[in-house]
């Protein structure tokens, strides 16, 4: 795990667009997006209807998770490159997911959309056809990823981050500004965790800063990385992020994304709360 | 901000309530003609980022079709930075509950 073998540049993605090993997955929180417009040859993924498993609040079962890349034409041995919009939220979360069923070679453009908007290279609207493969997952690897108890068991032994936005973590808004301030649960944080927000881990253009940088943004904030450590957000996407930034391109094995969240902390009943800075 | 329909403008707040939302939204306009995008056109491929009072990112939307973005914040000052192929433009504004501050930029 390193910058090496999990992230690619425009430069990369722009020269292996009709690479007969490469798939090219665009996943999008507005998933009107691909639509208007995508990287040639890429395909789409839902996050709700293809990554959610739509009854119960998980992941899809490995069973649909390789019917959908057996249908999407993706073998065992394919090099799948994932970008989106919104800097990559959705599409690191579709990487930490890509890793949790065991994906050998998957890799994240830089800078996704963004990135590749400000360059003004080009979008189609072709739909590619791929050619249906049999692709075998891996159980779940749940080393990268933190359910509800051990999180509360994490609370003041283990790092927290919570990777959302100062005024999330602070109580003052309940979700990111660009979406309607609604919700069941209540605001806040949890107790002990550290605000290290998603954003200090990427430039302006939404690439990623340098190695150097991002550990300073870490260890600038008194995070010790050799303690087990719990990324968590909202809805688990912008954590997803943040666990890329320290698992795959600082190469810090013991990092978890708890996807189910605020959306799951903050509705548990009885469980410790905090707010403020 | 918004004085009528025919004022541009952010999105339509229709359905949106505006007791409960601190709305801050608007229109990237093309200025300036030594390309080949007209003056006055929407900036279909911007994106807009909020920052809070400590210029920290709040969030961020690309535009729409029209050349347009919308928020929802919390009441007081926040920062929109906006980005466009070539261009930068920041915009400092106060937002209140109950008022959606509408705004057109032209970059």
């Amino acid at each position: 795990m390193s910058r090496e073998t999990s992230l690619v540049t425009a430069e990369w993605v722009a020269s292996n667009l009709n690479n007969p090993s490469v798939v090219i997955v665009e996943v999008d929180e507005d998933t009107t997006l691909y639509a208007q417009g995508h990287i040639e040859n890429a395909i789409t993924f839902h996050w709700r209807d293809d990554l959610q498993d739509g009854l119960i609040r998980d992941l899809i079962s490995k069973e649909k998770f390789e019917a959908l890349l057996s249908k999407s034409g993706i073998s065992n041995d394919s090099t799948v490159v994932l970008y989106g919009g919104n800097n990559n939220w959705f599409a690191t979360y579709a990487f930490w997911y890509f890793k949790v069923y065991g994906h050998a070679d998957v890799r994240l453009l830089d800078g996704g959309r963004k990135r590749w908007e400000l360059d003004a290279r080009p979008f189609v609207t072709e739909v590619p056809t791929r050619t249906a493969t049999r692709y075998v997952a891996k159980d779940r690897d749940n080393s990268i990823r933190a359910f509800r108890d051990e999180v509360v068991a994490a609370i003041g032994t283990k790092n927290i981050v919570d990777v959302r936005s100062p005024a999330e973590f602070s109580g003052e808004l309940a979700a990111p500004a660009h979406l309607p301030q609604e919700g069941g649960q209540i605001k806040g944080h949890i107790p002990t965790a550290k605000n290290i927000p998603w954003s200090k881990a990427a430039n302006e253009d939404g690439t990623f800063k340098s190695d150097a940088e991002l550990k300073e943004i870490y260890q600038g904030a008194g995070v010790d990385l050799s303690v087990d450590t719990i990324a968590y957000c909202r809805i688990g996407e912008r954590s997803a992020f943040s666990w890329f930034v320290l698992h795959e391109l600082l190469g810090v094995n013991n990092v978890k994304n708890y996807d189910g969240s605020w959306t799951e902390y903050g509705s548990l009943v009885g469980v410790p709360v905090a707010v403020g800075a | 901000m918004r004085t009528c329909g025919a004022t541009p403008g952010g999105p339509s707040l229709d359905g949106i309530d505006l007791t409960k939302q601190t709305v801050i939204q608007g229109v990237i306009l093309k200025e300036g003609e030594n390309d080949s995008v007209p003056n006055g056109a929407p900036v279909t491929n911007g994106h807009v980022r909020l920052l809070d009072a400590s210029g920290e990112f709040t969030a961020e939307v690309p535009t729409n079709l029209e050349g347009q973005f919308r928020f929802f914040a919390a009441p007081g000052s926040w920062t929109l930075v906006v980005q466009a192929p070539g261009a930068r433009v920041e915009q400092a504004l106060i937002a209140a509950q109950g008022v959606p501050t509408d705004l057109v930029i032209h970059i």
